[in-house]
């Protein structure tokens, strides 16, 4: 399921007046804890910009020593806040204090879950459905008006970019992606071409896949059987399929579920199907609400 | 005049990548590291992806901030990260790409501007 939008806690490093200053190496260490410990720093400087309040409560650190400011509850559209001295503590120490306010405030704690999920480029895509169709983990799914949408964010295997090699838009980014332009790096016209032929990689990667090891393996019994070493066979095998992971970087656990090209094929036809009727029902509101009320409907 | 004061018509935000080794760690710390040793206002933010998977509230802030300078990887992946958290960036933004920009390049542009401001203004 795709995540709601989650309060969190937005920490503020207060270097203002009445707050002493960090040494900047301390303010890097700080900051850095914090961000390993996946909670996000804003660092206010006078006549400086940062972004605007919201409702996230606030955790104002400070150097405040004797009169730290007042902490204040939350109240009409406006955050609480509150309030942790950080005087003479180690960066540690700082983010245990931010966790335990998190704790108090009963928000949940970040970093549970490596981000990797595919990021749709919609100035590319054509809504043609091929990774909808493709992704057997339910990663996607259409909105509304019938577009492409990543639905399931943590249903994706992570180091998986195995979608993004079949649409023939190279419109499907993983940022966190080695290599370009998967990785977000602007698509040239070569890769356009060489990402389609991988189209054609993945129609091999469904029923042919197998077929295509069934032959290698039968070509190497046939040689092997000779020899009588079976062992040989198993490792071409192995072989085989650790080169189909290393060219197209496909983890085990997903090469091994991947569908046959007339599943792909079955799937396209049944998704842009809903697509269609979704598109047919949203218009049907729309018309419903378009429509222009007859004199006995407006009570003339 | 502060240095700082020149920084008024930019929002900074830094993006530390936690959960991935995607960026090199040495240019994530110096970026970082120079905004710190900086008068300039930011947001350090730990990984702009989770949070987009997340829909943190705060790409909801950050998206409504005009005139803003994110040092994060390539653009087109920020770009779409924040729409898909249903908040795309306005069109005035300034993306600073860690995984092929060396941090010197990044902490020139994102103190270095307001600087140059800071030398106008007192002018
Ligand atoms: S395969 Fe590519 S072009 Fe087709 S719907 Fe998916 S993202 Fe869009
Ligand atoms: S947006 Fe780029 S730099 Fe930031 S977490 Fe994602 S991959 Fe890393």
């Amino acid at each position: 399921m795709s995540h709601p939008e989650q309060e969190r806690l937005r920490v503020v490093l207060y270097e203002g007046p009445g707050s002493q200053r960090l040494a900047s190496e301390e303010r890097l260490e700080t900051m850095t804890a914090l961000l390993e410990g996946g909670y996000g720093v804003t660092r206010p400087r006078p006549g400086g910009r940062v972004s605007p309040e919201d409702e996230s409560t606030v955790v104002m650190l400070g150097r405040f020593g004797e009169t730290p400011p007042a902490e204040s509850p939350a109240e009409e559209g406006r955050p609480a806040v509150l309030v942790r001295d950080i005087a003479n503590q180690a960066s540690m120490a700082v983010l245990e204090q931010v966790e335990a306010a998190r704790d108090g405030a009963g928000l949940p704690a970040p970093g549970k879950w490596t981000p990797w999920f595919p990021v749709v480029d919609y100035d590319r895509c054509t809504n043609c459905m091929q990774c909808l169709t493709f992704c057997l983990f339910d990663v996607y799914g259409v909105d509304k008006e019938g577009q492409i949408q990543v639905s399931n964010e943590d249903k994706c295997k992570t180091s998986c970019p195995a979608c993004s090699r079949v649409c023939p838009e190279v419109a499907i980014l993983f940022p966190k992606y080695k290599k370009g332009p998967i990785n977000g790096a602007e698509v040239k016209k070569e890769d356009v071409q060489s990402e389609s032929m991988k189209v054609d990689i993945s129609a091999l990667l469904g029923g042919d896949l197998y077929a295509s090891l069934r032959d290698r393996q039968d070509t190497a019994r046939k040689r092997f059987s000779t020899e009588r070493d079976e062992s040989r066979a198993l490792l071409e095998r192995k072989r085989c399929l650790a080169e189909l992971k290393e060219t197209l970087d496909i983890p085990d656990e997903v090469l091994m579920t991947l569908p046959s090209a007339g599943d792909i094929e079955e799937r396209a036809r049944r998704a842009k199907e809903k697509a269609e009727k979704r598109r047919a029902r949203s218009k049907t509101v729309q018309d419903e609400t378009q429509r222009v009320p007859s004199q006995d409907e407006w009570g003339i | 005049m502060s240095r700082a004061e020149g920084q008024k018509t930019r929002s900074i935000v830094y993006c530390h990548c936690a959960y991935a080794k995607v960026i090199d760690p040495e240019v994530k710390q110096k970026v970082l590291e120079g905004l710190c040793a900086s008068e300039v206002a930011f947001e350090a933010v730990p990984d702009l992806c989770e949070m987009s998977a997340r829909k943190d509230p705060a790409i909801a802030r950050l998206s409504a901030t005009s005139d803003l300078e994110i040092a994060a990887c390539f653009p087109r992946a920020v770009r779409w990260l924040f729409h898909a958290a249903q908040h795309p960036l306005p069109e005035k933004v300034t993306i600073h790409n860690m995984r092929e920009e060396t941090a010197d390049e990044i902490v020139a542009r994102l103190t270095g501007a307001s600087r140059e401001q800071e030398q106008e203004l007192s002018s």
